[in-house]
Protein backbone atom coordinates (compact mmCIF):
# COMPACT_ATOMS: atom_id res chain seq x y z
CA UNK A 1 0.00 0.00 0.00
CA UNK A 2 1.35 3.19 -0.92
CA UNK A 3 2.03 6.18 2.22
CA UNK A 4 -0.20 8.66 -0.18
CA UNK A 5 -2.42 7.39 -2.79
CA UNK A 6 -3.59 10.15 -4.99
CA UNK A 7 -6.63 8.96 -7.18
CA UNK A 8 -7.63 11.09 -10.26
CA UNK A 9 -7.54 14.21 -8.04
CA UNK A 10 -9.47 17.77 -9.40
CA UNK A 11 -9.88 20.93 -7.92
CA UNK A 12 -12.15 23.56 -9.71
CA UNK A 13 -12.00 26.75 -8.33
CA UNK A 14 -15.41 28.91 -8.50
CA UNK A 15 -14.21 30.75 -10.61
CA UNK A 16 -13.93 27.90 -13.30
CA UNK A 17 -10.41 27.60 -13.28
CA UNK A 18 -9.28 24.06 -12.99
CA UNK A 19 -6.25 23.69 -10.91
CA UNK A 20 -5.62 20.24 -11.02
CA UNK A 21 -7.19 17.78 -13.27
CA UNK A 22 -7.26 15.02 -12.54
CA UNK A 23 -3.78 13.82 -10.72
CA UNK A 24 -2.67 10.26 -9.80
CA UNK A 25 0.01 9.42 -7.88
CA UNK A 26 1.32 6.78 -5.29
CA UNK A 27 4.34 7.68 -3.25
CA UNK A 28 5.91 5.00 -1.37
CA UNK A 29 7.11 4.95 2.31
CA UNK A 30 10.28 6.15 3.13
CA UNK A 31 10.66 7.45 -0.22
CA UNK A 32 11.60 11.22 -1.37
CA UNK A 33 9.28 12.67 -4.42
CA UNK A 34 9.93 15.66 -5.87
CA UNK A 35 7.59 17.59 -7.54
CA UNK A 36 8.91 19.54 -9.87
CA UNK A 37 6.88 22.34 -12.11
CA UNK A 38 7.08 25.95 -12.82
CA UNK A 39 5.02 28.52 -11.15
CA UNK A 40 1.33 27.65 -10.99
CA UNK A 41 1.77 24.24 -12.08
CA UNK A 42 -0.68 22.83 -9.31
CA UNK A 43 2.14 21.88 -6.81
CA UNK A 44 0.58 24.01 -3.72
CA UNK A 45 -2.52 23.01 -4.59
CA UNK A 46 -2.10 19.14 -4.56
CA UNK A 47 0.35 19.36 -1.03
CA UNK A 48 -2.86 21.32 -0.09
CA UNK A 49 -5.69 19.12 -1.08
CA UNK A 50 -3.53 16.35 0.81
CA UNK A 51 -3.28 18.41 3.75
CA UNK A 52 -6.97 19.06 4.21
CA UNK A 53 -6.24 23.44 3.72
CA UNK A 54 -7.81 22.96 -0.15
CA UNK A 55 -11.41 20.65 -1.00
CA UNK A 56 -10.95 18.82 -3.32
CA UNK A 57 -13.61 18.66 -6.46
CA UNK A 58 -13.68 15.18 -7.96
CA UNK A 59 -11.17 11.97 -6.76
CA UNK A 60 -9.97 10.85 -3.73
CA UNK A 61 -6.33 10.97 -1.64
CA UNK A 62 -5.39 8.59 1.08
CA UNK A 63 -2.41 8.45 3.33
CA UNK A 64 -1.45 5.57 5.45
CA UNK A 65 -4.94 4.12 4.14
CA UNK A 66 -6.47 6.93 5.63
CA UNK A 67 -9.22 8.55 3.65
CA UNK A 68 -8.38 12.54 4.11
CA UNK A 69 -11.51 13.54 3.83
CA UNK A 70 -13.78 10.58 5.79
CA UNK A 71 -11.16 9.76 8.22
CA UNK A 72 -8.97 13.09 8.22
CA UNK A 73 -7.90 12.86 11.82
CA UNK A 74 -6.21 9.59 11.22
CA UNK A 75 -5.01 10.89 7.98
CA UNK A 76 -3.46 14.11 9.13
CA UNK A 77 -1.93 12.79 12.30
CA UNK A 78 0.30 11.30 10.33
CA UNK A 79 1.34 14.26 7.70
CA UNK A 80 3.56 17.11 8.59
CA UNK A 81 3.39 20.31 6.47
CA UNK A 82 5.96 22.91 5.89
CA UNK A 83 4.75 25.46 3.97
CA UNK A 84 6.01 27.99 1.53
CA UNK A 85 5.57 30.99 3.25
CA UNK A 86 6.96 31.74 6.01
CA UNK A 87 3.75 31.67 7.98
CA UNK A 88 4.58 32.13 12.07
CA UNK A 89 3.22 34.17 15.00
CA UNK A 90 5.83 36.81 15.12
CA UNK A 91 5.53 37.25 19.17
CA UNK A 92 5.54 33.44 19.94
CA UNK A 93 8.56 31.93 21.47
CA UNK A 94 10.79 29.29 19.45
CA UNK A 95 9.91 26.76 21.85
CA UNK A 96 6.70 27.64 22.87
CA UNK A 97 5.67 27.13 18.87
CA UNK A 98 7.21 23.92 18.28
CA UNK A 99 4.76 22.73 22.04
CA UNK A 100 2.03 24.46 20.26
CA UNK A 101 2.02 22.60 16.89
CA UNK A 102 2.69 19.62 18.56
CA UNK A 103 -0.70 19.71 21.27
CA UNK A 104 -2.66 21.48 17.65
CA UNK A 105 -2.16 17.84 16.43
CA UNK A 106 -3.16 15.73 19.38
CA UNK A 107 0.08 14.81 21.17
CA UNK A 108 1.10 15.35 24.70
CA UNK A 109 3.67 17.72 25.43
CA UNK A 110 7.36 15.97 25.62
CA UNK A 111 10.19 18.15 26.32
CA UNK A 112 12.73 15.93 25.41
CA UNK A 113 11.23 15.69 21.81
CA UNK A 114 11.60 19.14 21.03
CA UNK A 115 14.79 19.64 22.47
CA UNK A 116 15.65 17.03 19.79
CA UNK A 117 14.18 18.17 17.19
CA UNK A 118 14.88 22.09 17.92
CA UNK A 119 19.10 20.70 18.25
CA UNK A 120 18.60 18.74 14.92
CA UNK A 121 17.32 21.99 13.53
CA UNK A 122 20.17 23.88 15.13
CA UNK A 123 17.60 26.15 17.32
CA UNK A 124 18.10 25.12 21.10
CA UNK A 125 20.03 28.45 21.37
CA UNK A 126 17.49 30.45 20.24
CA UNK A 127 14.34 28.29 21.84
CA UNK A 128 13.40 31.28 23.98
CA UNK A 129 13.50 33.81 21.42
CA UNK A 130 10.62 35.27 19.96
CA UNK A 131 10.14 34.28 16.31
CA UNK A 132 10.46 37.95 15.13
CA UNK A 133 14.23 38.48 16.37
CA UNK A 134 15.44 35.17 14.10
CA UNK A 135 16.87 35.34 10.59
CA UNK A 136 14.99 34.71 7.41
CA UNK A 137 16.77 31.13 7.52
CA UNK A 138 16.14 30.55 10.92
CA UNK A 139 12.22 31.40 10.73
CA UNK A 140 12.34 28.67 7.45
CA UNK A 141 14.12 25.99 10.53
CA UNK A 142 11.13 26.80 12.53
CA UNK A 143 8.77 25.99 10.30
CA UNK A 144 10.38 22.58 9.93
CA UNK A 145 10.72 22.21 13.62
CA UNK A 146 7.08 22.92 13.61
CA UNK A 147 6.19 20.50 11.32
CA UNK A 148 7.72 17.67 13.02
CA UNK A 149 6.44 18.16 16.49
CA UNK A 150 3.90 15.67 16.47
CA UNK A 151 6.62 13.20 14.90
CA UNK A 152 4.61 12.86 11.33
CA UNK A 153 5.21 9.82 8.80
CA UNK A 154 4.82 12.16 5.71
CA UNK A 155 6.37 15.75 5.54
CA UNK A 156 5.65 18.34 2.57
CA UNK A 157 8.25 20.54 2.02
CA UNK A 158 6.86 23.37 -0.05
CA UNK A 159 9.49 25.10 -1.78
CA UNK A 160 11.80 24.96 1.26
CA UNK A 161 15.27 26.69 -0.82
CA UNK A 162 12.69 29.32 -2.02
CA UNK A 163 14.84 32.46 -1.81
CA UNK A 164 17.28 30.53 0.83
CA UNK A 165 21.14 31.09 0.24
CA UNK A 166 23.65 28.27 -0.90
CA UNK A 167 24.98 27.24 2.50
CA UNK A 168 20.97 27.37 4.28
CA UNK A 169 20.28 25.02 0.97
CA UNK A 170 22.85 22.40 1.97
CA UNK A 171 21.56 22.53 5.37
CA UNK A 172 18.40 21.76 4.49
CA UNK A 173 19.17 19.08 2.31
CA UNK A 174 21.03 17.24 4.78
CA UNK A 175 18.28 17.65 6.98
CA UNK A 176 15.91 15.78 4.57
CA UNK A 177 18.44 13.14 4.51
CA UNK A 178 17.98 12.72 7.93
CA UNK A 179 14.85 12.68 8.41
CA UNK A 180 14.63 10.00 5.58
CA UNK A 181 16.98 7.77 7.26
CA UNK A 182 14.20 7.79 9.80
CA UNK A 183 11.67 6.67 7.89
CA UNK A 184 9.79 9.44 7.07
CA UNK A 185 8.45 9.95 3.81
CA UNK A 186 9.22 12.79 1.71
CA UNK A 187 7.43 14.87 -0.49
CA UNK A 188 9.17 18.00 -1.84
CA UNK A 189 8.10 21.04 -4.37
CA UNK A 190 10.30 23.01 -6.26
CA UNK A 191 11.24 24.94 -9.63
CA UNK A 192 14.96 24.41 -8.88
CA UNK A 193 15.89 21.38 -10.86
CA UNK A 194 19.03 21.30 -8.76
CA UNK A 195 17.35 19.91 -5.89
CA UNK A 196 15.39 17.83 -7.61
CA UNK A 197 18.15 16.12 -9.02
CA UNK A 198 20.06 16.34 -5.54
CA UNK A 199 17.83 15.03 -3.38
CA UNK A 200 14.85 12.90 -4.78
CA UNK A 201 14.25 9.35 -5.36
CA UNK A 202 11.72 9.86 -7.65
CA UNK A 203 10.50 12.75 -9.64
CA UNK A 204 7.15 13.98 -10.70
CA UNK A 205 6.79 16.59 -13.37
CA UNK A 206 3.69 18.44 -13.27
CA UNK A 207 2.62 21.35 -15.27
CA UNK A 208 -0.63 23.56 -15.58
CA UNK A 209 -2.42 20.71 -13.02
CA UNK A 210 -1.69 17.85 -14.69
CA UNK A 211 1.54 14.99 -14.15
CA UNK A 212 3.10 14.57 -16.71
CA UNK A 213 5.78 11.88 -15.76
CA UNK A 214 6.58 10.23 -12.17
CA UNK A 215 10.08 8.44 -12.81
CA UNK A 216 12.91 7.13 -10.87
CA UNK A 217 14.98 9.87 -11.42
CA UNK A 218 18.26 7.99 -12.66
CA UNK A 219 16.29 5.81 -15.04
CA UNK A 220 14.20 9.52 -16.04
CA UNK A 221 17.61 10.76 -16.92
CA UNK A 222 19.05 8.00 -18.68
CA UNK A 223 16.09 7.55 -20.51
CA UNK A 224 15.12 10.88 -21.36
CA UNK A 225 18.37 12.43 -21.34
CA UNK A 226 20.71 13.18 -24.60
CA UNK A 227 24.34 12.78 -24.10
CA UNK A 228 27.26 14.61 -25.27
CA UNK A 229 30.59 13.01 -26.75
CA UNK A 230 33.36 15.62 -26.71
CA UNK A 231 36.63 13.97 -28.53
CA UNK A 232 39.81 16.24 -27.63
CA UNK A 233 42.18 16.09 -30.23
CA UNK A 234 46.25 16.30 -30.33
CA UNK A 235 46.16 18.73 -33.09
CA UNK A 236 43.74 21.31 -34.51
CA UNK A 237 42.12 21.04 -37.49
CA UNK A 238 40.24 23.76 -39.59
CA UNK A 239 37.43 21.45 -40.97
CA UNK A 240 35.86 18.68 -40.37
CA UNK A 241 36.99 15.89 -42.12
CA UNK A 242 34.72 14.83 -45.03
CA UNK A 243 34.22 11.43 -44.12
CA UNK A 244 32.37 12.43 -41.21
CA UNK A 245 29.85 15.08 -43.05
CA UNK A 246 26.75 12.69 -42.31
CA UNK A 247 27.19 13.03 -38.40
CA UNK A 248 25.91 15.89 -36.96
CA UNK A 249 29.02 17.32 -35.55
CA UNK A 250 30.26 20.44 -34.02
CA UNK A 251 34.04 21.94 -33.53
CA UNK A 252 35.04 23.88 -30.90
CA UNK A 253 37.61 24.62 -28.95
CA UNK A 254 39.57 26.49 -31.93
CA UNK A 255 39.48 23.16 -33.70
CA UNK A 256 40.55 20.89 -30.85
CA UNK A 257 37.39 19.57 -29.92
CA UNK A 258 34.38 17.78 -31.79
CA UNK A 259 31.32 17.77 -30.04
CA UNK A 260 28.84 14.91 -30.66
CA UNK A 261 25.56 14.70 -29.93
CA UNK A 262 23.54 11.66 -29.43
CA UNK A 263 20.10 10.21 -28.09
CA UNK A 264 21.19 7.00 -25.33
CA UNK A 265 17.54 5.57 -26.48
CA UNK A 266 18.50 5.08 -30.04
CA UNK A 267 18.85 1.76 -31.54
CA UNK A 268 22.78 2.68 -32.60
CA UNK A 269 24.48 5.57 -31.00
CA UNK A 270 27.01 5.38 -33.59
CA UNK A 271 30.10 6.41 -31.49
CA UNK A 272 32.30 2.95 -32.35
CA UNK A 273 31.71 3.94 -36.40
CA UNK A 274 32.47 7.48 -35.62
CA UNK A 275 35.68 6.84 -33.83
CA UNK A 276 37.20 4.31 -36.24
CA UNK A 277 36.03 7.29 -39.45
CA UNK A 278 38.22 9.78 -36.79
CA UNK A 279 41.31 7.15 -37.50
CA UNK A 280 40.63 6.75 -40.87
CA UNK A 281 40.97 10.16 -41.61
CA UNK A 282 44.31 11.37 -39.38
CA UNK A 283 42.56 12.73 -36.25
CA UNK A 284 44.84 11.68 -33.49
CA UNK A 285 42.04 11.69 -30.37
CA UNK A 286 44.01 12.63 -27.41
CA UNK A 287 41.15 11.99 -24.64
CA UNK A 288 37.30 11.33 -25.11
CA UNK A 289 34.45 12.19 -22.20
CA UNK A 290 30.44 12.30 -22.19
CA UNK A 291 28.43 14.62 -20.79
CA UNK A 292 24.76 13.57 -19.94
CA UNK A 293 21.75 16.35 -19.88
CA UNK A 294 20.57 17.59 -16.93
CA UNK A 295 17.23 16.92 -15.41
CA UNK A 296 16.29 21.02 -16.59
CA UNK A 297 17.00 19.85 -20.29
CA UNK A 298 14.52 16.88 -19.82
CA UNK A 299 12.33 19.01 -17.92
CA UNK A 300 12.24 22.06 -20.37
CA UNK A 301 11.66 19.36 -23.23
CA UNK A 302 8.46 17.76 -21.46
CA UNK A 303 7.24 21.34 -20.89
CA UNK A 304 8.00 22.51 -24.43
CA UNK A 305 5.99 19.28 -25.82
CA UNK A 306 3.03 20.31 -23.48
CA UNK A 307 2.95 23.67 -25.32
CA UNK A 308 2.83 22.80 -28.35
CA UNK A 309 0.74 20.40 -28.15
CA UNK A 310 -1.62 23.00 -26.88
CA UNK A 311 -1.13 25.30 -29.58
CA UNK A 312 -1.59 22.22 -32.12
CA UNK B 1 -12.02 14.77 21.24
CA UNK B 2 -8.52 16.13 20.36
CA UNK B 3 -7.89 17.88 24.08
CA UNK B 4 -4.20 18.33 23.67
CA UNK B 5 -5.28 20.70 20.89
CA UNK B 6 -8.37 22.55 22.83
CA UNK B 7 -5.91 23.31 25.12
CA UNK B 8 -3.30 24.45 22.81
CA UNK B 9 -5.21 26.76 21.29
CA UNK B 10 -6.31 28.19 24.81
CA UNK B 11 -2.88 28.18 26.71
CA UNK B 12 -1.88 30.00 23.91
CA UNK B 13 -4.38 32.88 23.30
CA UNK B 14 -4.37 33.40 27.35
CA UNK B 15 -0.62 33.78 26.80
CA UNK B 16 -1.26 36.58 24.86
CA UNK B 17 -3.39 38.17 27.19
CA UNK B 18 -1.02 38.11 30.22
CA UNK B 19 1.93 39.72 28.18
CA UNK B 20 -0.72 42.81 28.10
CA UNK B 21 -2.30 41.86 31.84
CA UNK B 22 -1.65 45.34 32.53
CA UNK B 23 -3.68 47.01 29.99
CA UNK B 24 -6.18 44.02 30.46
CA UNK B 25 -6.40 45.18 33.43
CA UNK B 26 -6.86 49.07 33.86
CA UNK B 27 -8.42 50.05 30.47
CA UNK B 28 -11.82 48.49 32.12
CA UNK B 29 -10.83 50.16 35.53
CA UNK B 30 -10.42 53.59 33.71
CA UNK B 31 -13.38 53.12 31.20
CA UNK B 32 -15.95 52.48 34.36
CA UNK B 33 -14.66 54.96 36.55
CA UNK B 34 -15.10 57.09 33.54
CA UNK B 35 -18.53 56.30 33.51
CA UNK B 36 -19.35 56.57 37.02
CA UNK B 37 -18.41 60.10 37.00
CA UNK B 38 -20.44 61.10 33.72
CA UNK B 39 -23.52 58.67 34.39
CA UNK B 40 -23.76 58.14 38.15
CA UNK B 41 -22.33 61.47 40.08
CA UNK B 42 -23.45 64.03 36.95
CA UNK B 43 -27.21 62.74 35.36
CA UNK B 44 -27.39 60.56 38.00
CA UNK B 45 -27.11 63.29 40.76
CA UNK B 46 -30.82 64.73 38.49
CA UNK B 47 -32.32 61.33 38.18
CA UNK B 48 -33.01 59.71 41.84
CA UNK B 49 -34.10 56.07 41.41
CA UNK B 50 -34.66 53.86 38.73
CA UNK B 51 -37.79 51.55 40.46
CA UNK B 52 -36.06 51.42 43.79
CA UNK B 53 -32.82 51.77 43.01
CA UNK B 54 -30.30 54.33 42.65
CA UNK B 55 -29.12 54.69 39.34
CA UNK B 56 -25.41 54.63 39.97
CA UNK B 57 -26.24 50.63 40.95
CA UNK B 58 -28.60 50.76 38.38
CA UNK B 59 -26.18 51.44 35.64
CA UNK B 60 -24.05 48.58 36.86
CA UNK B 61 -25.32 45.91 35.19
CA UNK B 62 -25.43 47.61 31.95
CA UNK B 63 -21.77 48.60 32.51
CA UNK B 64 -20.69 44.99 32.82
CA UNK B 65 -22.42 43.99 29.50
CA UNK B 66 -21.18 46.31 27.76
CA UNK B 67 -17.63 46.15 28.11
CA UNK B 68 -17.90 42.50 28.33
CA UNK B 69 -19.60 42.00 25.00
CA UNK B 70 -17.17 44.31 23.36
CA UNK B 71 -14.57 42.72 24.60
CA UNK B 72 -15.86 38.88 24.26
CA UNK B 73 -16.27 40.10 20.52
CA UNK B 74 -13.59 42.16 20.19
CA UNK B 75 -11.07 39.02 21.53
CA UNK B 76 -12.55 36.73 19.58
CA UNK B 77 -12.81 38.33 16.23
CA UNK B 78 -8.74 39.34 16.52
CA UNK B 79 -7.91 35.62 17.22
CA UNK B 80 -9.28 34.20 14.75
CA UNK B 81 -8.84 36.96 12.21
CA UNK B 82 -4.95 37.15 13.06
CA UNK B 83 -3.99 33.63 11.80
CA UNK B 84 -5.88 34.58 8.81
CA UNK B 85 -3.86 37.68 8.31
CA UNK B 86 -0.44 36.51 8.85
CA UNK B 87 -1.13 33.06 7.32
CA UNK B 88 -0.76 30.61 10.05
CA UNK B 89 -3.92 29.68 9.59
CA UNK B 90 -2.82 26.67 7.48
CA UNK B 91 -1.88 25.35 10.38
CA UNK B 92 -5.29 25.10 12.38
CA UNK B 93 -6.47 23.62 9.31
CA UNK B 94 -3.96 20.53 8.15
CA UNK B 95 -4.69 19.97 11.94
CA UNK B 96 -6.45 16.82 13.28
CA UNK B 97 -8.98 19.30 14.39
CA UNK B 98 -12.84 19.62 14.02
CA UNK B 99 -15.10 22.68 14.28
CA UNK B 100 -15.94 22.24 18.13
CA UNK B 101 -12.14 22.31 18.93
CA UNK B 102 -11.43 25.08 17.27
CA UNK B 103 -14.32 27.14 19.23
CA UNK B 104 -13.54 25.44 22.52
CA UNK B 105 -9.98 26.83 22.17
CA UNK B 106 -10.63 30.10 20.94
CA UNK B 107 -13.92 31.10 22.30
CA UNK B 108 -13.65 29.61 25.43
CA UNK B 109 -10.22 32.03 25.66
CA UNK B 110 -11.89 35.13 24.76
CA UNK B 111 -14.67 34.02 26.82
CA UNK B 112 -12.58 33.63 29.49
CA UNK B 113 -10.73 37.59 28.93
CA UNK B 114 -14.28 39.04 28.88
CA UNK B 115 -15.16 37.48 32.23
CA UNK B 116 -12.11 38.50 33.94
CA UNK B 117 -12.85 42.27 32.66
CA UNK B 118 -16.35 42.06 33.78
CA UNK B 119 -15.24 40.91 37.26
CA UNK B 120 -12.65 43.77 37.33
CA UNK B 121 -15.42 46.40 36.40
CA UNK B 122 -18.01 44.64 39.01
CA UNK B 123 -15.05 45.23 41.53
CA UNK B 124 -14.38 48.81 40.42
CA UNK B 125 -18.38 49.34 40.70
CA UNK B 126 -18.37 48.33 44.41
CA UNK B 127 -15.45 50.91 44.77
CA UNK B 128 -18.61 53.80 43.79
CA UNK B 129 -21.78 52.34 44.76
CA UNK B 130 -23.26 49.82 47.24
CA UNK B 131 -23.74 47.02 45.26
CA UNK B 132 -26.13 43.91 46.50
CA UNK B 133 -26.81 40.76 44.39
CA UNK B 134 -30.38 39.24 44.94
CA UNK B 135 -29.08 36.06 42.82
CA UNK B 136 -25.38 35.22 42.41
CA UNK B 137 -26.29 32.18 41.07
CA UNK B 138 -28.17 33.82 37.78
CA UNK B 139 -25.79 36.47 37.76
CA UNK B 140 -22.93 34.39 37.04
CA UNK B 141 -25.26 31.86 34.93
CA UNK B 142 -25.70 35.40 32.80
CA UNK B 143 -22.08 36.73 32.77
CA UNK B 144 -21.07 33.66 31.47
CA UNK B 145 -23.20 33.11 28.35
CA UNK B 146 -22.54 36.21 27.86
CA UNK B 147 -19.74 36.00 27.12
CA UNK B 148 -19.92 32.50 25.43
CA UNK B 149 -22.36 33.97 23.16
CA UNK B 150 -20.81 37.27 22.07
CA UNK B 151 -17.41 35.84 21.83
CA UNK B 152 -19.11 32.90 19.27
CA UNK B 153 -20.07 36.14 17.24
CA UNK B 154 -16.79 37.81 17.42
CA UNK B 155 -15.57 34.44 16.01
CA UNK B 156 -17.84 34.65 13.22
CA UNK B 157 -16.77 38.38 12.59
CA UNK B 158 -13.50 37.55 12.90
CA UNK B 159 -13.83 35.04 9.99
CA UNK B 160 -16.47 36.97 8.02
CA UNK B 161 -13.54 40.01 8.25
CA UNK B 162 -11.53 40.66 4.93
CA UNK B 163 -9.72 43.42 6.58
CA UNK B 164 -9.14 45.35 9.82
CA UNK B 165 -11.24 47.79 8.81
CA UNK B 166 -14.32 45.35 8.27
CA UNK B 167 -13.16 43.90 11.98
CA UNK B 168 -13.90 47.13 13.52
CA UNK B 169 -16.83 48.16 11.66
CA UNK B 170 -19.51 45.24 12.86
CA UNK B 171 -18.53 46.07 16.99
CA UNK B 172 -18.83 49.78 15.77
CA UNK B 173 -21.44 50.06 13.87
CA UNK B 174 -23.76 47.18 15.12
CA UNK B 175 -22.55 46.28 18.47
CA UNK B 176 -22.01 49.07 19.78
CA UNK B 177 -25.89 50.94 18.86
CA UNK B 178 -27.46 48.02 20.20
CA UNK B 179 -25.89 47.41 23.31
CA UNK B 180 -26.46 51.45 23.76
CA UNK B 181 -29.89 51.13 22.98
CA UNK B 182 -30.22 48.23 25.38
CA UNK B 183 -31.29 49.57 27.97
CA UNK B 184 -27.55 49.75 29.65
CA UNK B 185 -27.85 52.90 31.02
CA UNK B 186 -31.78 53.47 31.49
CA UNK B 187 -35.26 51.15 31.95
CA UNK B 188 -37.08 50.38 28.75
CA UNK B 189 -40.11 51.86 30.61
CA UNK B 190 -38.41 55.16 30.28
CA UNK B 191 -38.35 55.18 26.68
CA UNK B 192 -42.14 56.53 24.64
CA UNK B 193 -44.32 53.20 23.66
CA UNK B 194 -43.54 53.75 20.36
CA UNK B 195 -39.67 53.01 21.27
CA UNK B 196 -40.44 50.49 24.07
CA UNK B 197 -41.70 48.60 20.56
CA UNK B 198 -38.60 48.75 19.23
CA UNK B 199 -36.10 47.98 21.90
CA UNK B 200 -38.17 44.54 22.36
CA UNK B 201 -36.27 43.85 18.78
CA UNK B 202 -32.87 44.64 20.54
CA UNK B 203 -31.57 41.31 21.72
CA UNK B 204 -28.67 43.37 24.09
CA UNK B 205 -32.51 44.20 26.05
CA UNK B 206 -32.67 41.09 27.19
CA UNK B 207 -29.29 40.05 28.11
CA UNK B 208 -29.10 43.53 30.30
CA UNK B 209 -32.68 43.01 31.31
CA UNK B 210 -32.14 39.58 32.66
CA UNK B 211 -28.73 40.26 34.42
CA UNK B 212 -30.41 43.51 35.95
CA UNK B 213 -32.65 40.91 37.63
CA UNK B 214 -30.01 39.03 38.98
CA UNK B 215 -28.87 42.55 41.22
CA UNK B 216 -32.22 44.01 41.85
CA UNK B 217 -35.00 41.59 40.97
CA UNK B 218 -36.28 44.20 38.56
CA UNK B 219 -36.84 43.55 34.52
CA UNK B 220 -37.95 44.94 31.88
CA UNK B 221 -38.89 41.60 30.36
CA UNK B 222 -39.39 38.19 31.97
CA UNK B 223 -36.47 36.34 33.24
CA UNK B 224 -37.67 33.62 31.40
CA UNK B 225 -37.43 35.17 28.11
CA UNK B 226 -33.98 36.42 28.98
CA UNK B 227 -33.02 33.09 29.17
CA UNK B 228 -34.86 32.02 26.37
CA UNK B 229 -33.47 34.86 24.42
CA UNK B 230 -29.56 34.43 25.29
CA UNK B 231 -29.71 30.55 24.77
CA UNK B 232 -31.43 31.10 21.33
CA UNK B 233 -28.61 33.55 20.13
CA UNK B 234 -26.02 31.03 21.25
CA UNK B 235 -27.51 28.33 19.11
CA UNK B 236 -27.77 30.52 16.23
CA UNK B 237 -24.00 31.58 16.50
CA UNK B 238 -23.07 27.80 16.95
CA UNK B 239 -25.27 26.62 14.16
CA UNK B 240 -23.46 29.26 11.74
CA UNK B 241 -20.30 28.42 12.84
CA UNK B 242 -20.59 24.67 12.45
CA UNK B 243 -21.88 25.64 8.73
CA UNK B 244 -19.13 27.69 8.28
CA UNK B 245 -16.61 25.00 8.64
CA UNK B 246 -19.12 22.57 7.09
CA UNK B 247 -18.71 24.44 3.85
CA UNK B 248 -15.33 26.27 4.51
CA UNK B 249 -16.71 29.90 4.09
CA UNK B 250 -13.61 32.42 3.72
CA UNK B 251 -11.19 29.66 5.40
CA UNK B 252 -10.82 26.92 2.97
CA UNK B 253 -10.69 27.64 -0.68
Amino acid sequence: MPMVDIRDVRKQYDDGFEALKGVSLAIEEGEILALLGPNGAGKTTLISAICGITRITGGSIAVGGHDVIADYRAARRLVGLVPQEINLEPFQKVADAVRFSRGLFGKRGDEALVERILRRLSLWDKRDSKVIELSGGMKRRVLIAKALAHEPRVLFLDEPTAGVDVELRRDMWETVRELQRDGVTIILTTHYIEEAEAMADRVGVINKGEILLVEDKASLMARMGQKELTVDLVDPIETLPEALSDYDLRLTGDGTQIVYSYDTRAERTGIGRLMGMLAQSGCNVRDVHTAQNSLEDIFVGLVGDQKKEAAA
Amino acid sequence: MNLPAVLSIYKFEMLRFFRTILQSFISPVVSTSLYFVVFGAAIGSRIDQVEGVSYGAFIVPGLVMLSVMTQAISNASFAIYFPKFIGTIYELLSAPVNFLEIVLGYVGAAATKALFIGVVILGTSALFVDLEVQHPGAMLAFLVLTCVSFALLGFIIGIWAKSFEQLQLVPLLIVTPLVFLGGSFYSISMLPPAWQTVAYFNPVVYLVSGFRWSFFGIADVPIAVSLAAIAGFTAICMIAIWWIFKTGWRIRS
